[in-house]
């Protein structure tokens, strides 16, 4: 019970915090706007776990403005995360990899304007895990997934990491961008926190005990299933299947470019060096095999440049949605099985109010047998169940409130998701068309440059009387 | 654009143009090596064909075929017939298409003269030219089968590609005969464009295939020569070279094509999706449905791309097949000279053998000479038959030295004209082969710019 209060206590912070929230943003940035007491000066840089660390390095101000593009107020952010420097630990147990989080903030319930911390992969899974508790109906940017089995060896390999740490990063400043998520006190914890205040705290929360009850009510919940499911959400469901259906296909269609182009890459590599090869035999055409081998070469360069470019900026990206959208269904499951609690304790209510008003005096009998005066038993019955329905309708209002809030949380937060995707994905095909411009662009160039000295070198040779 | 003619070869011989049989006219004996004509069949000339064939000497010695006569090869067909063991068999034939220059010139358009011929006949008309011209780097066929090819080309030989590829490599082979000095005088040539039957008979009749060298022979003569010209054993080297080179170069070019291919045709996919996409979105449907346009043109763009350069490949696959022709003229060099060597080495014992009949000291080795000793000399005049025996063989001998010897001479001064002939011919093809597969890039880049542009309009709209 206790829990149920808290829970739905928090809700109602939420929910109001949320319709807060919006308007307050804009507020507080004019107030910094205009504070010229605002001063950002650095603050130590500690150590978290006193093992191996490099010294920190000055966050360049193009490191602050993250590699990500974001639809909203780039220029009303006041909060900047970086996460690079992976190092990996070595412990008796196990060996991990660390990443630190830089993190540059004007925001007044941060204490200080600096901080650099040191992370692993399972404090952000914490924090997502929290989060999610917390706030069941928003959408939370997914992380990087644990282990990707196709494609890669090992936990350790280079490109795996920087994979991830591209990946982390952008899921902290999705959150970061969040009005609501970035607010939240876990987060803040998360970002400032020396290694051992995050162990102990990692452990407050609600009890083992509650938390399996809690899931246990979820799955029985959605068991249950949904009855009376509003139809803008099913809706907004069907969007988010058909949505995840495409975003697997497009996945995996940039992959199989991807691999292709690397394919085509070696076969490229191999091209140059028979010209050149050819060019020894040759008197007369030595020459323009040996440029024809070069122009290859270059041409050679720039596909490799293409190849990298695509995989760093398009791929992840696409892969990301992918996890996007099995983010919303969990959402969308865990709005329903609000709803669908909600029901249920209707439902209990519905059942216990036609216990009290049915004639129904198999219990009087029952009660008769033990000697009790079935005048008596019956009232108590009644009292009884009047005290329990009394009960239920205060569950029901609360549960009514949860509901409430919960699907307006969400409906915010998925038009705010919807503007976030749609910017994330039109940038993501801008930067995968520029590439390709490019990269034709570059080509044309060494051709047209090689075309240019072949024809001189024709008219030169005719200019001799070589006709 | 052909390369200008090189100055006039030596008198090779005279055409009885006007002669409508191939018997009686002029052929060139290739191994007989003199200045004179040797004529068969036919030895009586007329006054009149006298003159004809000064007249025609002199119009034709610097004016290839190619600019006195159009010649295409237009089409392609196939045909069933009952091949050689009574088996039905399909094949392909081409129509050959001839018209003279003059008609059109003078505004007329008259309808050319064309007949069909089949592979194998273009084949029959090398060997031929082959061995009636060994000192002549003769153009190569297009191949009989297709290689190098990468997947999406099949390897079928009645596939329509392959086909169209070969019918302008046969045309090719047909104008380059034509615009040389030499072969474009032969009238087997002339006939097997302008003759549709009777042709083959009388190919098999000028007696070609008893003239051409074993191959035995050749490698034979090939490993066991002394002295060949210096300059035909670097050219030899170079012809290995050049094979090897663009078959290397052939290989990539394929396994390039096939990934380009990949690469493009998955961006097809690209079109279904962002379609299929576009139908749930509301702001970015558009956007999402006229880019998927773009991808769907962008992965076709790779077809045309990759005929084109289909064409590439088979302008150094020519030279491919040239340096299997060059090497053909390094062999019979090599042959030549062998003989050569031969001739002088066996007249040299001759002489010796002489020697030591009259001198009668015996300073080799011979079984003759052993069994005289065992068993008796011999007759004063068993002697004498004999010596006059070798006299008369060193007499042969010399003449045969004498003969090979400026054979040989002759052989090398024509080839290596023919062979600088082909070399200002291969430079210029490969520069202009070289410089098109830059065209082709610069397009192909071109294209890539169009179609990505295109597609990030409609991106920027979404």
């Amino acid at each position: 019970m206790d829990t149920l209060n808290s829970e739905t206590a928090t809700d109602s912070a939420v929910c109001s915090t949320f319709a807060k929230a919006a308007p307050d943003f804009s507020r507080q940035m004019l107030d910094l706007d205009e504070d010229e007491d605002l001063e950002v000066f650095s603050k130590d840089t500690t150590l978290t776990d006193g093992s191996s660390f490099n010294a920190s390095m000055p966050t360049s101000p193009s490191s602050m403005i993250n590699q990500y593009k974001f639809e909203e107020e780039p220029d009303t952010k006041d909060i900047f995360i970086t996460v690079d420097c992976p190092e990996s630990h070595v412990t008796a147990i196990e060996t991990f990899i660390t990443y630190k989080i830089s993190t540059k903030t004007t925001r007044s319930e941060f204490d200080s304007c600096e901080y650099e911390v040191r992370r692993r992969y399972q404090d952000f899974l914490w924090l997502k895990g929290k989060l999610e508790e917390k706030y069941p109906t928003l959408i939370i940017h997914p992380l990087p997934e644990k282990f990707i089995v196709k494609g890669m060896m090992e936990r350790f390999n280079e490109d795996f990491i920087e994979t991830r740490r591209k990946a982390l990063h952008r899921f902290l400043n999705k959150i970061a961008d969040h009005p609501l998520l970035s607010c939240d006190e876990d987060f803040k914890f998360f970002l400032t926190a020396q290694a051992e205040e995050l162990t102990s705290h990692k452990k407050q929360g609600p009890s083992i005990l509650s938390r399996v009850g809690e899931t246990v009510r979820a799955v029985a919940a959605s068991v249950r299933g949904v009855k009376n499911r509003p139809e803008e959400f099913t809706a907004i469901g069907d969007y988010v299947e058909t949505f995840s259906q495409k975003m697997i296909v497009l996945d995996k269609i940039t992959q199989r470019i991807s691999k292709e182009q690397k394919e085509y890459l070696e076969e490229m590599k191999e091209y140059g060096p028979v010209y050149m090869l050819w060019s020894g035999s040759e008197v007369e055409l030595g020459d323009s095999l040996k440029d024809m081998a070069n122009c290859i070469d270059k041409c050679c360069r720039e596909t490799e440049e293409q190849v990298n470019a695509l995989s760093e900026n398009v791929v992840p990206v696409l892969h990301e949605y992918v996890l996007c959208a099995e983010t919303l269904k969990a959402v969308l499951r865990r709005r329903d099985n609000i709803q669908a609690e909600y029901e249920a304790k209707n439902d209990a209510l519905a059942n216990k109010k036609s216990d009290r008003d049915s004639d129904s005096d198999l219990s009087f009998v029952f009660g008769g047998f033990l000697g009790k005066n079935p005048e008596e038993a019956k009232q108590q019955k009644q009292q009884k169940l009047d005290g329990e329905i009394e009960e239920l309708k205060e569950d029901i209002e609360k549960l009514e409130d949860k509901v409430e809030c919960a699907n307006s949380a969400f409906k915010v937060d998925w038009e705010r998701w919807l503007k976030s995707m749609q910017g994330d994905l039109k940038a993501t095909f801008l930067n995968m068309a520029d590439t390709n411009i490019n990269y034709y662009e570059k080509c044309l160039a060494i051709w047209e440059s090689f075309l240019i000295s072949q024809k001189n070198e024709l008219s030169v040779e005719n200019g001799r009387g070589y006709s | 654009k052909k390369s200008p003619p090189p100055p006039p070869l030596p008198k090779l011989g005279k055409v009885g143009s006007k002669c409508a049989c191939g018997l009686g006219s002029r052929e060139r004996m290739a191994d007989s090596g003199s200045d004179e004509v040797a004529v068969i069949g036919n030895t009586d000339l007329t006054a009149a064909e006298e003159q004809n064939n000064r007249n025609n000497t002199d119009v034709e010695k610097s004016t290839p075929l190619l600019k006195k006569m159009e010649i295409s090869v237009s089409e392609a067909e196939k045909r069933t017939g009952k091949n050689a063991v009574n088996m039905q068999e399909t094949y392909t034939v081409y129509l050959i298409e001839t018209r003279p220059v003059d008609t059109i010139t003078e505004g007329q358009n008259p309808a050319p003269d064309s007949l069909w011929r089949r592979y194998s006949e273009f084949e029959l008309l090398r060997n031929y030219l082959l061995v009636t011209y060994p000192y002549i780097v003769v153009p190569p066929l297009p191949e009989k089968r297709a290689e190098f090819v990468w997947h999406k080309l099949s390897a079928d030989n009645m596939d329509p590609d392959f086909v169209e590829r070969r019918r302008i490599g046969l045309e090719n082979f047909l104008l380059r005969v034509a615009s040389h000095t030499v072969l474009s005088k032969d009238k087997i040539f002339f006939l097997f464009m302008t003759q549709e039957n009777g042709w083959k008979d009388m190919v098999y009749e000028t007696g070609f295939q008893a003239k051409a060298d074993s191959r035995l022979k050749a490698l034979n003569a090939t490993f066991r020569v002394k002295n060949p010209d210096k300059r035909f054993t670097e050219l030899k080297h170079y012809s290995d070279e050049l094979q090897s080179v663009i078959s290397q170069l052939l290989r990539v070019r394929a396994r390039v094509a096939d990934r380009l291919y990949g690469v493009y045709k998955v961006h097809g996919n690209y079109g279904r999706v962002f379609s299929e996409w576009s139908a749930i979105e509301r702001e970015m449907g558009d956007g999402l449905q006229s880019a998927g346009h773009h991808m769907d043109a962008y992965a076709a763009s790779v077809d045309d791309i990759l005929e084109e350069e289909e064409h590439y490949a088979d302008q150094l696959k020519e030279y491919l097949f040239y340096s299997e022709a060059v090497r053909a003229v390094c062999r019979k060099h090599e042959l030549t000279q062998y003989e050569l060597e031969m001739a002088v080495q066996d007249l040299t014992s001759k002489k010796l053998q002489r020697e030591e009949l009259a001198t009668g000291t015996v300073r080799t080795f011979s079984l003759k000479g052993m069994t005289s000793k065992l068993f008796g000399q011999e007759t004063p005049e068993q002697r004498e038959a004999k010596l006059k025996v070798l006299e008369e063989q060193i007499l042969e001998g010399e003449e045969s030295v004498k003969s090979k010897n400026s054979e040989c001479d002759e052989y090398v001064k024509n080839a290596w004209l023919d062979i600088d002939r082909f070399k200002e011919q291969k430079n210029q093809d490969l520069k202009e082969a070289i410089i098109s597969y830059a065209v082709m890039q610069i397009s192909m880049c071109k294209k890539g710019i169009q179609v990505w542009t295109n597609a990030k309009e409609c991106f920027s709209k979404m």
